[in-house]
Protein backbone atom coordinates (compact mmCIF):
# COMPACT_ATOMS: atom_id res chain seq x y z
CA UNK A 1 0.00 0.00 0.00
CA UNK A 2 2.40 2.34 1.07
CA UNK A 3 4.74 1.49 -1.68
CA UNK A 4 2.15 1.99 -4.63
CA UNK A 5 1.54 5.52 -2.71
CA UNK A 6 5.20 6.24 -3.03
CA UNK A 7 5.42 4.81 -6.82
CA UNK A 8 2.58 6.96 -7.52
CA UNK A 9 4.40 10.01 -6.26
CA UNK A 10 7.85 9.18 -7.60
CA UNK A 11 5.81 8.97 -11.12
CA UNK A 12 3.94 12.34 -10.70
CA UNK A 13 6.47 14.83 -8.71
CA UNK A 14 9.58 13.08 -10.27
CA UNK A 15 11.96 16.16 -11.48
CA UNK A 16 13.47 13.54 -14.58
CA UNK A 17 11.01 12.02 -17.03
CA UNK A 18 7.42 10.40 -16.24
CA UNK A 19 6.45 6.60 -16.89
CA UNK A 20 9.18 6.05 -20.01
CA UNK A 21 11.13 6.39 -16.65
CA UNK A 22 9.16 4.70 -14.58
CA UNK A 23 8.75 1.56 -17.30
CA UNK A 24 12.53 1.38 -17.57
CA UNK A 25 12.73 0.83 -13.72
CA UNK A 26 10.74 -1.40 -13.39
CA UNK A 27 12.11 -3.53 -16.53
CA UNK A 28 15.45 -3.33 -14.96
CA UNK A 29 13.89 -4.06 -11.67
CA UNK A 30 12.51 -7.25 -13.08
CA UNK A 31 15.58 -8.70 -14.14
CA UNK A 32 17.56 -7.98 -11.15
CA UNK A 33 14.36 -9.25 -9.26
CA UNK A 34 14.51 -12.72 -11.39
CA UNK A 35 18.06 -12.90 -10.19
CA UNK A 36 16.85 -12.23 -6.59
CA UNK A 37 14.16 -15.21 -6.91
CA UNK A 38 16.46 -17.65 -7.66
CA UNK A 39 18.81 -16.84 -4.82
CA UNK A 40 15.55 -16.58 -2.28
CA UNK A 41 14.66 -20.01 -3.70
CA UNK A 42 17.66 -21.46 -2.67
CA UNK A 43 17.30 -19.97 1.09
CA UNK A 44 13.72 -21.24 1.26
CA UNK A 45 13.93 -24.39 0.11
CA UNK A 46 16.83 -25.12 2.76
CA UNK A 47 14.68 -23.37 5.34
CA UNK A 48 11.89 -25.45 4.20
CA UNK A 49 13.46 -29.15 4.99
CA UNK A 50 15.94 -28.23 7.66
CA UNK A 51 14.39 -25.24 9.29
CA UNK A 52 18.15 -23.53 8.95
CA UNK A 53 19.19 -20.41 7.57
CA UNK A 54 21.35 -21.39 5.23
CA UNK A 55 23.77 -18.04 5.54
CA UNK A 56 26.74 -19.96 3.19
CA UNK A 57 24.30 -19.49 0.20
CA UNK A 58 24.75 -15.99 -1.26
CA UNK A 59 29.04 -17.40 -0.93
CA UNK A 60 27.39 -20.60 -2.82
CA UNK A 61 26.16 -18.34 -5.57
CA UNK A 62 29.07 -16.43 -5.37
CA UNK A 63 31.37 -19.46 -6.41
CA UNK A 64 28.53 -19.69 -9.15
CA UNK A 65 30.10 -16.64 -10.93
CA UNK A 66 33.45 -17.58 -10.46
CA UNK A 67 33.28 -21.28 -12.22
CA UNK A 68 31.03 -19.57 -14.65
CA UNK A 69 33.90 -16.63 -15.13
CA UNK A 70 36.12 -19.64 -15.48
CA UNK A 71 34.47 -21.27 -18.42
CA UNK A 72 34.02 -17.96 -20.31
CA UNK A 73 37.75 -16.81 -19.92
CA UNK A 74 38.44 -20.58 -20.52
CA UNK A 75 36.56 -20.54 -23.67
CA UNK A 76 37.97 -17.29 -25.37
CA UNK A 77 36.83 -14.59 -23.03
CA UNK A 78 33.74 -12.11 -23.96
CA UNK A 79 35.84 -10.88 -26.77
CA UNK A 80 36.63 -13.77 -28.99
CA UNK A 81 34.70 -17.02 -27.46
CA UNK A 82 35.99 -20.02 -29.28
CA UNK A 83 32.12 -21.36 -29.79
CA UNK A 84 29.21 -19.48 -30.67
CA UNK A 85 27.82 -17.14 -27.82
CA UNK A 86 24.79 -19.52 -27.58
CA UNK A 87 27.00 -22.39 -26.67
CA UNK A 88 29.40 -20.81 -24.42
CA UNK A 89 26.46 -19.25 -22.14
CA UNK A 90 24.41 -22.53 -21.99
CA UNK A 91 28.21 -24.08 -21.27
CA UNK A 92 29.00 -20.90 -17.99
CA UNK A 93 25.54 -21.48 -17.00
CA UNK A 94 25.44 -26.14 -16.79
CA UNK A 95 28.82 -25.66 -15.21
CA UNK A 96 28.46 -23.48 -12.79
CA UNK A 97 25.00 -25.19 -11.69
CA UNK A 98 26.85 -28.23 -11.29
CA UNK A 99 29.74 -27.42 -9.28
CA UNK A 100 27.27 -25.17 -7.33
CA UNK A 101 24.84 -27.90 -6.60
CA UNK A 102 28.17 -30.10 -5.44
CA UNK A 103 29.42 -27.72 -3.52
CA UNK A 104 26.23 -27.08 -1.80
CA UNK A 105 25.92 -31.60 -1.57
CA UNK A 106 29.40 -31.27 0.35
CA UNK A 107 28.04 -28.19 2.48
CA UNK A 108 25.41 -30.18 3.76
CA UNK A 109 27.40 -33.09 4.14
CA UNK A 110 30.19 -32.11 6.40
CA UNK A 111 28.87 -29.11 7.72
CA UNK A 112 25.59 -29.14 8.55
CA UNK A 113 24.66 -33.04 8.91
CA UNK A 114 26.79 -33.88 11.78
CA UNK A 115 25.06 -30.88 13.30
CA UNK A 116 21.73 -32.32 11.97
CA UNK A 117 20.58 -32.98 16.24
CA UNK A 118 22.15 -30.45 17.48
CA UNK A 119 20.33 -27.23 19.36
CA UNK A 120 19.43 -25.19 15.82
CA UNK A 121 22.33 -22.27 17.09
CA UNK A 122 24.88 -24.83 15.54
CA UNK A 123 23.95 -25.28 12.40
CA UNK A 124 23.57 -21.49 12.32
CA UNK A 125 26.94 -20.45 13.09
CA UNK A 126 28.53 -23.53 11.24
CA UNK A 127 26.63 -21.65 8.28
CA UNK A 128 28.12 -18.08 8.88
CA UNK A 129 31.44 -19.93 9.09
CA UNK A 130 31.14 -21.69 5.67
CA UNK A 131 30.48 -18.80 4.17
CA UNK A 132 33.55 -17.02 6.15
CA UNK A 133 35.42 -19.81 4.81
CA UNK A 134 34.36 -19.57 1.28
CA UNK A 135 34.54 -15.87 1.08
CA UNK A 136 38.28 -16.50 1.91
CA UNK A 137 39.56 -19.11 -0.13
CA UNK A 138 38.30 -17.23 -3.18
CA UNK A 139 40.00 -14.05 -2.22
CA UNK A 140 43.18 -16.45 -1.82
CA UNK A 141 42.76 -18.40 -4.78
CA UNK A 142 42.02 -15.47 -6.77
CA UNK A 143 42.54 -12.36 -5.02
CA UNK A 144 40.78 -9.29 -4.10
CA UNK A 145 40.29 -7.62 -7.74
CA UNK A 146 37.35 -7.59 -9.51
CA UNK A 147 37.10 -9.60 -12.69
CA UNK A 148 35.46 -8.48 -15.73
CA UNK A 149 32.73 -10.73 -16.44
CA UNK A 150 31.32 -8.31 -19.66
CA UNK A 151 28.27 -10.04 -20.46
CA UNK A 152 27.12 -7.08 -22.88
CA UNK A 153 30.42 -7.63 -24.75
CA UNK A 154 29.35 -11.12 -25.36
CA UNK A 155 25.73 -11.13 -25.50
CA UNK A 156 25.75 -8.13 -27.74
CA UNK A 157 24.65 -4.20 -26.32
CA UNK A 158 21.69 -4.22 -28.13
CA UNK A 159 18.50 -5.13 -26.95
CA UNK A 160 14.48 -4.27 -27.41
CA UNK A 161 13.11 -1.04 -27.78
CA UNK A 162 9.65 -0.83 -26.72
CA UNK A 163 7.56 2.26 -28.02
CA UNK A 164 10.10 3.44 -30.66
CA UNK A 165 13.68 4.37 -29.66
CA UNK A 166 12.40 7.02 -26.75
CA UNK A 167 10.45 4.37 -25.06
CA UNK A 168 11.87 1.36 -22.90
CA UNK A 169 15.09 -0.79 -23.94
CA UNK A 170 15.24 -4.18 -22.89
CA UNK A 171 18.90 -5.45 -23.33
CA UNK A 172 18.95 -9.08 -25.22
CA UNK A 173 21.02 -9.78 -22.21
CA UNK A 174 17.88 -8.45 -19.96
CA UNK A 175 15.91 -11.51 -21.90
CA UNK A 176 17.75 -14.27 -21.08
CA UNK A 177 18.25 -13.25 -17.48
CA UNK A 178 14.39 -12.71 -17.48
CA UNK A 179 13.75 -16.31 -19.48
CA UNK A 180 16.31 -18.30 -17.99
CA UNK A 181 15.25 -17.61 -14.47
CA UNK A 182 11.79 -17.61 -16.03
CA UNK A 183 12.14 -21.71 -17.08
CA UNK A 184 14.41 -22.65 -14.03
CA UNK A 185 11.66 -21.47 -11.62
CA UNK A 186 8.92 -23.40 -13.84
CA UNK A 187 11.18 -26.38 -13.48
CA UNK A 188 11.34 -26.00 -9.83
CA UNK A 189 7.71 -25.71 -9.61
CA UNK A 190 7.29 -28.64 -11.51
CA UNK A 191 9.54 -30.90 -9.99
CA UNK A 192 8.43 -30.17 -6.47
CA UNK A 193 4.64 -30.66 -7.84
CA UNK A 194 4.80 -33.77 -9.48
CA UNK A 195 8.23 -35.58 -9.12
CA UNK A 196 8.75 -38.33 -6.83
CA UNK A 197 11.85 -36.58 -5.51
CA UNK A 198 9.41 -33.37 -5.39
CA UNK A 199 6.76 -35.02 -2.77
CA UNK A 200 9.34 -36.93 -0.76
CA UNK A 201 10.73 -33.57 -0.09
CA UNK A 202 7.11 -31.91 0.82
CA UNK A 203 7.00 -35.24 2.85
CA UNK A 204 10.21 -34.52 4.49
CA UNK A 205 9.72 -30.68 5.30
CA UNK A 206 6.17 -31.65 7.05
CA UNK A 207 7.55 -34.53 9.07
CA UNK A 208 10.70 -36.24 8.94
CA UNK A 209 10.42 -39.13 10.92
CA UNK A 210 6.76 -39.83 9.21
CA UNK A 211 8.54 -39.76 5.77
CA UNK A 212 11.05 -42.05 7.02
CA UNK A 213 8.31 -44.79 8.45
CA UNK A 214 7.26 -44.72 4.83
CA UNK A 215 10.63 -45.63 3.45
CA UNK A 216 12.03 -42.21 2.40
CA UNK A 217 15.57 -41.57 3.29
CA UNK A 218 15.50 -38.34 4.53
CA UNK A 219 19.20 -37.76 4.14
CA UNK A 220 18.69 -38.06 0.50
CA UNK A 221 15.92 -35.80 -0.09
CA UNK A 222 17.98 -33.17 2.08
CA UNK A 223 21.15 -33.68 0.06
CA UNK A 224 19.22 -33.11 -3.12
CA UNK A 225 17.35 -30.00 -1.74
CA UNK A 226 20.70 -28.87 -1.30
CA UNK A 227 21.70 -29.51 -5.18
CA UNK A 228 18.98 -27.96 -6.67
CA UNK A 229 18.89 -25.07 -4.17
CA UNK A 230 23.08 -24.51 -4.88
CA UNK A 231 22.58 -24.72 -8.46
CA UNK A 232 19.57 -22.15 -8.59
CA UNK A 233 22.55 -20.19 -6.40
CA UNK A 234 24.70 -20.33 -9.04
CA UNK A 235 22.62 -19.87 -12.00
CA UNK A 236 21.95 -16.56 -10.65
CA UNK A 237 25.61 -16.20 -9.62
CA UNK A 238 26.20 -16.38 -13.44
CA UNK A 239 23.43 -13.90 -14.16
CA UNK A 240 24.63 -11.69 -11.58
CA UNK A 241 28.23 -11.91 -12.96
CA UNK A 242 26.79 -10.84 -16.71
CA UNK A 243 24.50 -8.22 -15.52
CA UNK A 244 27.00 -6.11 -13.49
CA UNK A 245 30.17 -7.03 -15.77
CA UNK A 246 32.22 -7.69 -12.57
CA UNK A 247 32.76 -10.26 -9.69
CA UNK A 248 34.78 -10.37 -6.54
CA UNK A 249 34.84 -12.66 -3.96
CA UNK A 250 32.63 -10.13 -1.65
CA UNK A 251 29.66 -10.36 -4.43
CA UNK A 252 28.12 -13.07 -2.43
CA UNK A 253 27.32 -11.28 0.71
CA UNK A 254 25.12 -8.47 -0.57
CA UNK A 255 23.01 -10.45 -3.35
CA UNK A 256 23.10 -13.00 -0.56
CA UNK A 257 21.63 -10.79 1.88
CA UNK A 258 19.15 -9.37 -0.72
CA UNK A 259 17.92 -13.29 -1.67
CA UNK A 260 17.39 -13.30 1.96
CA UNK A 261 15.58 -10.72 2.22
CA UNK A 262 13.36 -11.87 -0.79
CA UNK A 263 12.63 -14.63 0.93
CA UNK A 264 11.73 -13.45 4.23
CA UNK A 265 9.61 -11.29 2.92
CA UNK A 266 7.75 -13.49 0.48
CA UNK A 267 7.25 -16.09 3.45
CA UNK A 268 10.40 -18.48 4.27
CA UNK A 269 9.41 -22.44 3.41
CA UNK A 270 7.10 -21.10 0.55
CA UNK A 271 8.40 -21.29 -3.12
CA UNK A 272 5.78 -19.09 -4.59
CA UNK A 273 6.93 -16.32 -1.98
CA UNK A 274 10.65 -16.51 -2.24
CA UNK A 275 9.31 -15.94 -6.27
CA UNK A 276 7.31 -12.87 -5.40
CA UNK A 277 9.80 -11.38 -2.67
CA UNK A 278 12.84 -11.99 -5.32
CA UNK A 279 10.61 -9.44 -8.16
CA UNK A 280 9.85 -6.97 -5.30
CA UNK A 281 13.26 -6.48 -3.68
CA UNK A 282 14.28 -6.41 -7.36
CA UNK A 283 11.48 -3.31 -8.17
CA UNK A 284 12.03 -1.64 -4.88
CA UNK A 285 15.96 -1.50 -5.40
CA UNK A 286 15.53 -0.73 -8.73
CA UNK A 287 12.69 2.47 -8.14
CA UNK A 288 15.06 3.70 -5.29
CA UNK A 289 17.97 3.99 -7.32
CA UNK A 290 15.93 5.92 -9.72
CA UNK A 291 14.18 8.42 -7.60
CA UNK A 292 16.04 8.40 -4.52
CA UNK A 293 19.71 7.43 -5.02
CA UNK A 294 22.10 4.33 -5.43
CA UNK A 295 23.26 4.81 -1.80
CA UNK A 296 19.55 4.18 -0.06
CA UNK A 297 18.82 1.69 -2.31
CA UNK A 298 19.49 -1.02 0.25
CA UNK A 299 18.43 1.42 2.76
CA UNK A 300 14.71 0.94 1.12
CA UNK A 301 15.25 -2.78 0.95
CA UNK A 302 16.21 -3.45 3.99
CA UNK A 303 13.80 -0.73 5.67
CA UNK A 304 11.35 -3.24 3.88
CA UNK A 305 12.47 -5.96 5.09
CA UNK A 306 11.84 -4.72 8.68
CA UNK A 307 8.37 -3.18 8.08
CA UNK A 308 7.22 -6.27 6.27
CA UNK A 309 8.57 -8.42 9.70
CA UNK A 310 6.32 -6.36 11.96
CA UNK A 311 3.00 -6.11 10.25
CA UNK A 312 2.95 -9.68 8.94
CA UNK A 313 6.01 -11.69 10.46
CA UNK A 314 5.19 -14.76 9.10
CA UNK A 315 5.88 -13.09 5.24
CA UNK A 316 3.60 -12.08 2.21
CA UNK A 317 2.79 -15.46 1.35
CA UNK A 318 3.59 -17.44 4.61
CA UNK A 319 1.82 -19.40 6.55
CA UNK A 320 1.75 -18.41 10.08
CA UNK A 321 4.04 -21.31 12.05
CA UNK A 322 1.46 -23.53 13.58
CA UNK A 323 3.10 -25.26 17.81
CA UNK A 324 3.36 -28.84 16.77
CA UNK A 325 1.34 -30.66 19.95
CA UNK B 1 7.90 -63.30 10.27
CA UNK B 2 9.42 -60.65 12.87
CA UNK B 3 11.53 -61.76 15.67
CA UNK B 4 12.80 -59.88 18.47
CA UNK B 5 15.46 -61.68 20.54
CA UNK B 6 16.73 -60.10 23.54
CA UNK B 7 16.31 -56.81 22.82
CA UNK B 8 18.13 -54.37 24.64
CA UNK B 9 17.23 -50.15 23.88
CA UNK B 10 18.46 -46.93 25.74
CA UNK B 11 17.41 -43.27 25.31
CA UNK B 12 20.37 -42.11 26.58
CA UNK B 13 21.29 -43.74 29.92
CA UNK B 14 17.17 -44.89 30.36
CA UNK B 15 17.02 -48.07 29.45
CA UNK B 16 14.12 -48.56 28.13
CA UNK B 17 13.35 -51.69 26.65
CA UNK B 18 15.13 -54.40 28.72
CA UNK B 19 15.86 -58.21 27.06
CA UNK B 20 12.70 -58.11 25.16
CA UNK B 21 11.36 -61.23 23.40
CA UNK B 22 8.29 -60.97 20.85
CA UNK B 23 7.91 -63.33 17.73
CA UNK B 24 5.03 -62.64 15.24
CA UNK B 25 4.57 -65.58 12.92
CA UNK B 26 3.68 -64.99 9.42
CA UNK B 27 0.03 -63.84 8.86
CA UNK B 28 -0.96 -63.83 12.32
CA UNK B 29 -2.30 -60.62 14.44
CA UNK B 30 -0.47 -60.36 17.38
CA UNK B 31 -1.18 -57.18 19.86
CA UNK B 32 1.32 -55.84 22.14
CA UNK B 33 -0.48 -54.52 24.94
CA UNK B 34 0.58 -51.74 27.65
CA UNK B 35 0.14 -48.34 29.68
CA UNK B 36 1.72 -44.97 29.08
CA UNK B 37 5.63 -45.61 29.61
CA UNK B 38 5.69 -49.25 28.92
CA UNK B 39 7.52 -48.98 26.08
CA UNK B 40 5.22 -49.76 23.37
CA UNK B 41 6.26 -47.35 20.77
CA UNK B 42 9.95 -47.92 21.49
CA UNK B 43 9.22 -51.55 20.35
CA UNK B 44 7.71 -50.07 17.34
CA UNK B 45 10.57 -48.04 16.72
CA UNK B 46 13.14 -50.73 17.32
CA UNK B 47 11.20 -53.01 14.72
CA UNK B 48 11.15 -50.31 12.10
CA UNK B 49 15.08 -49.14 13.03
CA UNK B 50 14.37 -45.57 13.81
CA UNK B 51 16.40 -46.60 16.97
CA UNK B 52 19.16 -48.90 17.36
CA UNK B 53 19.12 -51.43 19.97
CA UNK B 54 22.22 -51.55 22.20
CA UNK B 55 22.27 -54.99 22.26
CA UNK B 56 19.61 -58.03 20.95
CA UNK B 57 18.75 -58.58 17.68
CA UNK B 58 15.87 -58.17 14.98
CA UNK B 59 14.72 -60.47 12.26
CA UNK B 60 12.11 -60.13 9.71
CA UNK B 61 11.08 -62.46 7.09
CA UNK B 62 14.25 -64.98 8.21
CA UNK B 63 16.85 -62.05 7.59
CA UNK B 64 18.68 -60.34 10.58
CA UNK B 65 17.93 -56.74 10.12
CA UNK B 66 19.30 -55.28 12.87
CA UNK B 67 21.87 -53.00 11.56
CA UNK B 68 19.77 -52.44 8.29
CA UNK B 69 18.26 -48.71 7.78
CA UNK B 70 14.46 -48.19 8.24
CA UNK B 71 14.20 -47.35 4.72
CA UNK B 72 15.36 -51.33 3.71
CA UNK B 73 13.16 -52.64 6.23
CA UNK B 74 9.89 -50.98 4.41
CA UNK B 75 11.30 -51.96 1.40
CA UNK B 76 11.28 -55.72 2.43
CA UNK B 77 7.91 -55.41 3.06
CA UNK B 78 6.97 -53.72 6.58
CA UNK B 79 4.64 -50.85 6.95
CA UNK B 80 3.01 -48.93 9.92
CA UNK B 81 0.34 -46.82 10.44
CA UNK B 82 1.97 -44.45 13.13
CA UNK B 83 0.60 -42.90 16.53
CA UNK B 84 -1.43 -39.90 15.82
CA UNK B 85 -1.47 -41.13 12.05
CA UNK B 86 0.99 -38.47 11.02
CA UNK B 87 -0.37 -38.27 7.67
CA UNK B 88 1.60 -35.21 5.35
CA UNK B 89 -1.40 -32.96 5.88
CA UNK B 90 -0.72 -30.35 2.82
CA UNK B 91 -0.34 -33.06 1.13
CA UNK B 92 -3.22 -34.18 -1.25
CA UNK B 93 -4.88 -37.84 0.44
CA UNK B 94 -3.50 -38.97 -3.22
CA UNK B 95 -0.18 -37.99 -2.66
CA UNK B 96 0.00 -39.14 1.20
CA UNK B 97 -1.06 -42.64 -0.52
CA UNK B 98 1.43 -42.35 -2.79
CA UNK B 99 4.18 -41.64 -0.33
CA UNK B 100 3.13 -45.07 1.06
CA UNK B 101 4.52 -46.68 -2.60
CA UNK B 102 7.29 -44.31 -2.76
CA UNK B 103 9.91 -47.50 -2.79
CA UNK B 104 7.18 -49.29 -5.59
CA UNK B 105 7.64 -46.40 -7.28
CA UNK B 106 4.29 -44.93 -6.36
CA UNK B 107 2.30 -48.18 -6.70
CA UNK B 108 0.88 -50.00 -9.61
CA UNK B 109 -2.58 -50.16 -10.85
CA UNK B 110 -3.49 -52.76 -8.26
CA UNK B 111 -2.17 -51.03 -5.55
CA UNK B 112 -4.56 -48.06 -5.89
CA UNK B 113 -7.11 -50.31 -6.74
CA UNK B 114 -6.69 -52.31 -3.52
CA UNK B 115 -6.92 -49.71 -1.35
CA UNK B 116 -9.64 -47.97 -3.08
CA UNK B 117 -11.80 -50.83 -2.54
CA UNK B 118 -10.95 -51.04 0.52
CA UNK B 119 -11.82 -47.25 1.01
CA UNK B 120 -13.91 -45.79 -1.33
CA UNK B 121 -14.17 -42.59 0.65
CA UNK B 122 -10.54 -41.93 -0.37
CA UNK B 123 -11.09 -42.32 -3.89
CA UNK B 124 -13.74 -39.89 -3.62
CA UNK B 125 -11.21 -37.62 -1.52
CA UNK B 126 -8.46 -38.10 -3.54
CA UNK B 127 -7.84 -34.37 -4.43
CA UNK B 128 -8.58 -33.13 -1.19
CA UNK B 129 -5.61 -31.80 1.29
CA UNK B 130 -5.10 -34.76 3.87
CA UNK B 131 -4.77 -32.25 6.94
CA UNK B 132 -8.84 -31.19 6.06
CA UNK B 133 -10.31 -34.44 6.66
CA UNK B 134 -11.87 -35.68 9.43
CA UNK B 135 -10.38 -37.73 12.21
CA UNK B 136 -11.94 -41.01 10.90
CA UNK B 137 -10.88 -40.24 7.07
CA UNK B 138 -7.47 -39.80 8.28
CA UNK B 139 -7.21 -42.80 9.91
CA UNK B 140 -8.31 -44.64 6.71
CA UNK B 141 -5.67 -42.43 5.02
CA UNK B 142 -2.74 -43.44 7.01
CA UNK B 143 -4.34 -47.31 6.55
CA UNK B 144 -4.64 -47.16 3.23
CA UNK B 145 -0.51 -45.19 2.76
CA UNK B 146 0.62 -48.59 4.83
CA UNK B 147 -1.39 -50.99 2.50
CA UNK B 148 -0.38 -49.21 -0.75
CA UNK B 149 3.52 -50.44 0.04
CA UNK B 150 2.07 -54.07 -0.18
CA UNK B 151 3.34 -55.37 3.50
CA UNK B 152 3.98 -58.36 4.75
CA UNK B 153 4.11 -56.95 8.03
CA UNK B 154 1.73 -54.02 9.15
CA UNK B 155 2.59 -52.38 12.27
CA UNK B 156 -0.14 -50.38 14.22
CA UNK B 157 0.90 -47.78 16.80
CA UNK B 158 -2.45 -47.03 19.24
CA UNK B 159 -5.36 -47.48 16.07
CA UNK B 160 -7.93 -46.85 18.61
CA UNK B 161 -6.58 -43.45 19.73
CA UNK B 162 -8.40 -40.44 19.28
CA UNK B 163 -11.48 -41.97 17.74
CA UNK B 164 -14.79 -41.82 18.45
CA UNK B 165 -15.82 -45.60 19.72
CA UNK B 166 -17.85 -46.61 16.55
CA UNK B 167 -14.66 -45.42 14.91
CA UNK B 168 -12.49 -47.76 16.80
CA UNK B 169 -14.72 -50.67 16.14
CA UNK B 170 -14.84 -49.85 11.98
CA UNK B 171 -11.26 -49.52 12.10
CA UNK B 172 -10.90 -53.05 13.45
CA UNK B 173 -13.18 -54.71 11.06
CA UNK B 174 -10.73 -53.28 8.88
CA UNK B 175 -7.75 -54.68 10.70
CA UNK B 176 -9.31 -58.01 10.73
CA UNK B 177 -10.15 -57.84 7.20
CA UNK B 178 -6.34 -57.16 6.00
CA UNK B 179 -5.78 -60.14 8.60
CA UNK B 180 -7.76 -62.32 6.61
CA UNK B 181 -5.88 -61.21 3.51
CA UNK B 182 -2.76 -62.96 4.65
CA UNK B 183 -0.87 -59.79 6.43
CA UNK B 184 0.96 -60.15 9.54
CA UNK B 185 -0.05 -57.44 12.06
CA UNK B 186 1.56 -56.25 15.36
CA UNK B 187 -1.22 -53.72 16.77
CA UNK B 188 0.32 -51.94 19.72
CA UNK B 189 -2.58 -50.85 22.06
CA UNK B 190 -3.84 -49.91 25.47
CA UNK B 191 -7.45 -50.71 24.58
CA UNK B 192 -7.36 -54.40 25.40
CA UNK B 193 -11.01 -55.30 24.65
CA UNK B 194 -11.02 -54.75 21.61
CA UNK B 195 -7.82 -55.65 20.20
CA UNK B 196 -7.78 -59.10 22.10
CA UNK B 197 -11.30 -59.82 20.66
CA UNK B 198 -9.27 -60.30 17.10
CA UNK B 199 -6.06 -60.93 17.83
CA UNK B 200 -4.65 -64.89 17.83
CA UNK B 201 -1.96 -64.32 19.96
CA UNK B 202 -0.68 -60.98 22.74
CA UNK B 203 1.93 -59.37 24.69
CA UNK B 204 1.69 -57.51 28.10
CA UNK B 205 4.69 -55.03 28.62
CA UNK B 206 5.40 -53.17 31.28
CA UNK B 207 8.30 -50.73 31.91
CA UNK B 208 9.96 -52.51 28.78
CA UNK B 209 9.30 -55.86 29.79
CA UNK B 210 6.76 -58.57 28.80
CA UNK B 211 5.25 -59.69 31.84
CA UNK B 212 2.59 -61.25 30.23
CA UNK B 213 1.61 -63.67 27.10
CA UNK B 214 0.08 -66.06 25.66
CA UNK B 215 -3.40 -66.75 23.40
CA UNK B 216 -5.55 -63.56 23.45
CA UNK B 217 -8.57 -65.78 24.60
CA UNK B 218 -5.86 -66.87 27.64
CA UNK B 219 -5.37 -63.23 28.54
CA UNK B 220 -8.64 -62.07 27.89
CA UNK B 221 -9.69 -64.32 31.07
CA UNK B 222 -6.41 -63.76 33.24
CA UNK B 223 -6.97 -62.01 36.18
CA UNK B 224 -3.83 -59.75 36.77
CA UNK B 225 -4.74 -58.29 33.06
CA UNK B 226 -8.74 -57.83 33.73
CA UNK B 227 -7.78 -56.14 36.72
CA UNK B 228 -5.10 -54.08 34.91
CA UNK B 229 -6.56 -53.12 31.96
CA UNK B 230 -10.40 -54.26 31.70
CA UNK B 231 -11.48 -52.82 34.96
CA UNK B 232 -13.36 -55.71 35.93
Amino acid sequence: MLLAIWVFYAVYFSPTQGWTFFLQLTVDGIILGSIYALIALGYSMVYGILKLLNFAHGDVAMIGAFIGFGVLTLLGGPLSPAIPVVALVACMFVVAMLGSGFLGLAIERFAYRPLRDAPRIAPLISALGVAFFLENSVLLLFGANYRNYDGYDLISYNGIHLGGSAGVFVSYLGVMVITGALLLMVGLVALVRWTRFGKAMRAVSFDREAAAMMGIDPDRVIATTFFVGSALGGAAGVMFGLVYSQIYYLVGFLAGLKGFTAAVVGGIGSIPGAMLGGLLVGLVESWAKGYLNGNVADLVVFGILIGVMLIRPQGLLGTPALQKV
Amino acid sequence: MLKLDGVDTYYGPIHILQKLELEVGSGELVCLLGGNASGKSTTLKTVLGIVKPRSGSVEFDGEDVTGRPTSYRIGKGMAIVPENRRLFAPMSVRENLEMGAYLHGGGTKEDWDRVYTLFPLLHERRAQLAGTLSGGEQQMVAMGRALMSRPKLLLMDEPSMGLAPILVEKNFEIIQQVHESGVAILVVEQNANVSLAIADRGYVLQTGRVVLSGPAAELLRHEDLRKAYLGR
